[in-house]
């Protein structure tokens, strides 16, 4: 808040605001106004606000996405947790109706009864079935519904990948506009995000082209950056591989769930490829800083085409080809 | 999907027009100026007063209140169907006396007033007889004790008020010997009792506190002291000669508030609500007694419903707060519209009371929580105990502030508990999910965006507008609506977004 205060300024604010409007920014209230309350009808939300009924249209249309361990949804079987997990080597517990990456907890490994999280913290049994019963009573999902706890396995991150991630697994995000991918970029777990694959918690984020999966830029906490600031690795030679896959499986997502501004959230997985993490109906803005660039161009350009929903993949992805990459 | 905006343009354009012709009709009809300036503070005080009819004829009596120093009254209206009403003068004494036939089951009457407040009124009444009580007539141990206390309180004054602040201060000092007396009269006799021993004139009489929104309220207590013409008014347990709000002495002959003769459970209680009226206005006072369609002023209402929507008729303008500060600026708040909640309740408890509980109980509550989490509860049985926590933290602040002697403190009850306590479960699973900065961030945009909607909900114009001109709702929701389809950019995405303006 306190870094706001050149913002008091009238011709400062109108400056940059001239400045963001030229570079084709999207804001907050145009992505609402404009995109999510017209592409996405708000009779397809609980599809991807329930990441279950994702998951079960996912499993229905054969896209890669990780297996489903067990779901519990009562307190009585949270006590029970431990039948789901007892031989896994990880797992990941989530709300089904969480938002915003909140109630993710990802156990990388356990042992003798005690669990460890993805920044080498051990938790035992009771902390894990608190959060178990955390999530049942509704903490994490929107408006504090009673929700279902879901247990998925862990993918193993592509080899390719591994090196840039120093916690959790590095997972793609994808803005999907009427079945057009328009923008991507890979989300960076580290130290100052605990693990956390989510921009606003700390984490990395890369934008990549759209072409070929290459790095662009690379973001953390609003400011840009070369390299992995717990590896070092320098992050400008990141290369996503089986990226003509992922694109593949971003625009089938938009077949599978019909919303028209969509974020996919996909992960690399060493041998199933490109896998479904899950959608999101109101994706983030800081795809744009990743990316150095607005997405207003790249919206509008698909605006002026009539009907791209019906377009097929191939042609889908010739047109991001041709006209996003940089 | 896409819409036509004409649809929009047009339902704007009748609400900002259809209110701002509503306001204007209002002005011109009624007289009611756009602006609070020059005006005169009213005070509207309604008098309710229930009882239990007991098949009997019934003869209610009220003692009427008349011009006095610094108020006077403009008009008095009584509402009291099939009653018969008369104001009876005697001995000087003018009384509002209702009758009845046939009075059966619960009956309701109301007598209601309007006082200019007039700092320079002076009304001169006639001093109390000095009569010698029959309180300090004989001995024992606590006619003693009151003759010590007169004694000493006697060497430490000058005149007659002095000499009644010393005396109520010593009441308070000698908890004891008071104790005692009080076995035998209340406080306020044997003040009046000492007093006139001494030959002060004075007497018990029975006050209103007026404050803006009163519902429900009682008579006080008050001694009258005079010396010669004049007179104070004294708060006997506080000895103070102001009270923190202006007081209208109700019933001042020595005679009981409210009499019913062929009932029983008899109640009065009182409602008050301040207005500002233009000084033309006062001279001839015309009230909008018939209903009118168009006449869309609260101002028909009983007075206690008009007290409730004085403040109801304030939250559009915290509502649009919110909408600007969140749609404009980005500010981020826990809980959409718990800032609105939380300046409402700072209207009550005064700000910097309602800051430092506020932070005090959300503060204390975080500390609770961070152990309930180690209990490994559920959620619904968690936040019950944080309500609980909460609300016993309420009652420990409030005694003991009011053992400091900061009675400022008992206001704290007015928090809306349960809505801290969810705030603070969502901020202990905010600081453990994205740490203390992020609380922090929210914490404090909610209070910020509550201060300035308490700023504005106490500005004396938007209060002013809001109650006086309900079509100005209508603009509000335009504008609302507008900002509705805002769709630049909010003011800290400015900033957000600065690394990639700079290149």
């Amino acid at each position: 808040m306190f870094a706001a205060l050149p913002l008091l300024d009238p011709f400062s604010v109108f400056r940059r605001y001239k400045d963001m409007r030229s570079l084709g920014l999207l804001g907050m209230n145009q992505r609402n106004h404009k995109y999510i309350a017209r592409y996405n009808a708000r009779s397809l939300f609980p599809i991807v606000d329930n990441k279950l009924h994702t998951k079960e249209l996912a499993l229905e249309y054969r896209l890669t996405t990780p297996d489903l361990l067990g779901v519990i949804d009562n307190q009585h079987d949270a006590s029970l947790l431990d039948r789901f997990i007892c031989d896994k080597e990880g797992f990941c517990i989530k709300p089904a109706k969480g938002s915003g990456g909140k109630g993710i907890l990802v156990i990388k490994a356990c042992e003798q009864g005690r669990y460890q999280k993805t920044n080498g913290d051990w938790l035992e049994l009771a902390a894990v079935q608190r959060h178990v019963s955390n999530i049942l009573a509704g903490l994490f999902s929107l408006g504090g519904a009673t929700d279902v706890a879901m247990i998925e396995t862990l993918l193993v991150p592509s080899h390719a990948l591994a090196k840039y991630s120093h916690h959790g697994v590095p997972d793609i995000r994808v803005i999907v506009f009427r079945g057009i991918p328009v923008m991507a970029m890979m989300r960076l777990a580290c130290t100052e995000s605990h693990g956390k694959a989510n921009l606003h918690q700390g984490a990395i984020g890369v934008g990549l082209n759209i072409a070929t999966g290459r790095a662009i830029n690379a973001v953390q906490r609003d400011r840009c950056i070369e390299r992995h600031p717990d590896t070092g690795v320098l992050l400008s030679e990141l290369q996503v591989p089986r990226w003509h896959e992922l694109l593949r499986l971003a625009c089938s997502c938009h077949e599978i769930c019909g919303l028209g501004y969509l974020g996919v959230d996909l992960v690399i997985d060493e041998r199933e490829g490109p896998a479904l993490l899950e959608l999101n109906a109101r994706p983030g803005l800081s795809i744009q800083i990743a990316n150095n660039a607005g997405l207003l161009p790249r919206l509008r350009q698909i605006e002026a085409i009539k009907k791209p929903e019906l377009w097929t993949v191939d042609k889908k992805i010739e047109f991001a080809l041709a006209h996003f990459s940089r | 999907m896409n819409h036509s905006k004409t649809p929009f343009v047009i339902l704007i354009f009748l609400l900002v027009f259809a209110g701002l012709a509503l306001s204007w009709h209002r002005h011109i009809t009624y007289n009611v100026p756009w602006l609070p300036g020059e005006q005169q503070q009213v005070w509207s005080v309604e008098a309710r007063i229930e009882f239990v009819g007991e098949n009997t004829p019934a003869i209610v009596s009220l003692a009427v209140p008349e011009t006095q120093t610094g108020f006077e009254r403009i008009s008095e209206y009584t509402a009291s169907p099939g009653y018969g009403l008369e104001f009876v003068e005697r001995g000087g004494v003018r009384r509002a006396e209702w009758s009845v036939r046939l009075a059966q089951g619960k009956q309701v009457l109301y007598y209601r007033a309007e006082y200019a407040a007039k700092k320079m009124l002076q009304v001169k009444q006639a001093s109390a007889q000095i009569v010698e009580s029959k309180l300090l007539r004989g001995s024992g141990p606590h006619i003693t004790v009151a003759r010590t206390l007169l004694e000493s309180a006697k060497k430490k004054s000058a005149d007659e008020f002095t000499l009644t602040r010393e005396l109520i201060r010593e009441f308070n000092n000698q908890i004891e010997g008071v104790f005692l007396l009080e076995q035998h009269a209340s406080r306020e006799a044997w003040l009046v009792a000492l007093l006139q021993q001494v030959g002060v004139a004075s007497r018990r009489v029975s006050v209103l506190e007026l404050e803006d929104g009163r519902r429900r309220s009682q008579l006080l207590d008050y001694l009258q002291v005079f010396s010669g013409d004049d007179y104070v008014l004294f708060d006997p347990f506080t000895g103070e000669r102001n009270a923190e709000s202006p007081v209208l002495m109700w019933e001042y002959h020595s005679q009981p508030a409210l009499d019913v003769l062929g009932g029983r459970n008899s109640r009065l209680s009182f409602s008050v609500i301040e207005q500002k009226m233009p000084v033309g206005d006062l001279v001839v006072r015309q009230r909008e007694m018939q209903s009118n369609l168009l006449d869309f002023s609260i101002h028909t209402l009983p007075l206690s419903e008009q007290a409730l929507f004085k403040g109801i008729l304030l939250i559009p303008i915290g509502v649009l707060v919110v909408c600007l500060l969140r749609i404009l600026i980005g500010i981020r708040t826990a809980g959409t519209f718990m800032p609105v909640l939380i300046a409402i309740s700072f209207i009550q408890t005064s700000l910097v009371t309602g800051l430092v509980g506020f932070v005090l109980i959300v503060g204390t509550g975080l500390l609770i929580r961070g152990y309930l989490s180690q209990l490994n509860l559920l959620l619904v049985a968690r936040i019950s105990a944080v309500i609980i926590s909460v609300i016993i933290l309420i009652a420990l602040l409030a005694v003991l502030s009011y053992q400091l002697g900061l009675s400022e403190g008992l206001k704290i009850s007015f928090f809306p508990m349960i809505i801290l306590s969810w705030t603070i479960e969502r901020m202990s699973i905010l600081w453990e999910e994205e740490g203390g900065q992020e609380v922090l961030a929210q914490v404090g945009g909610s209070l910020f965006v509550a201060v300035i909607t308490y700023a504005l909900m106490m500005n004396e114009y938007v209060q002013h507008l809001t109650f006086n001109f309900l079509g100005l709702q209508l603009v509000i929701m335009a504008i609302v609506l507008i900002l509705g389809t805002y769709t630049g950019y909010r003011l800290f995405e400015l900033q957000r977004f600065y690394a990639m303006i700079k290149k």
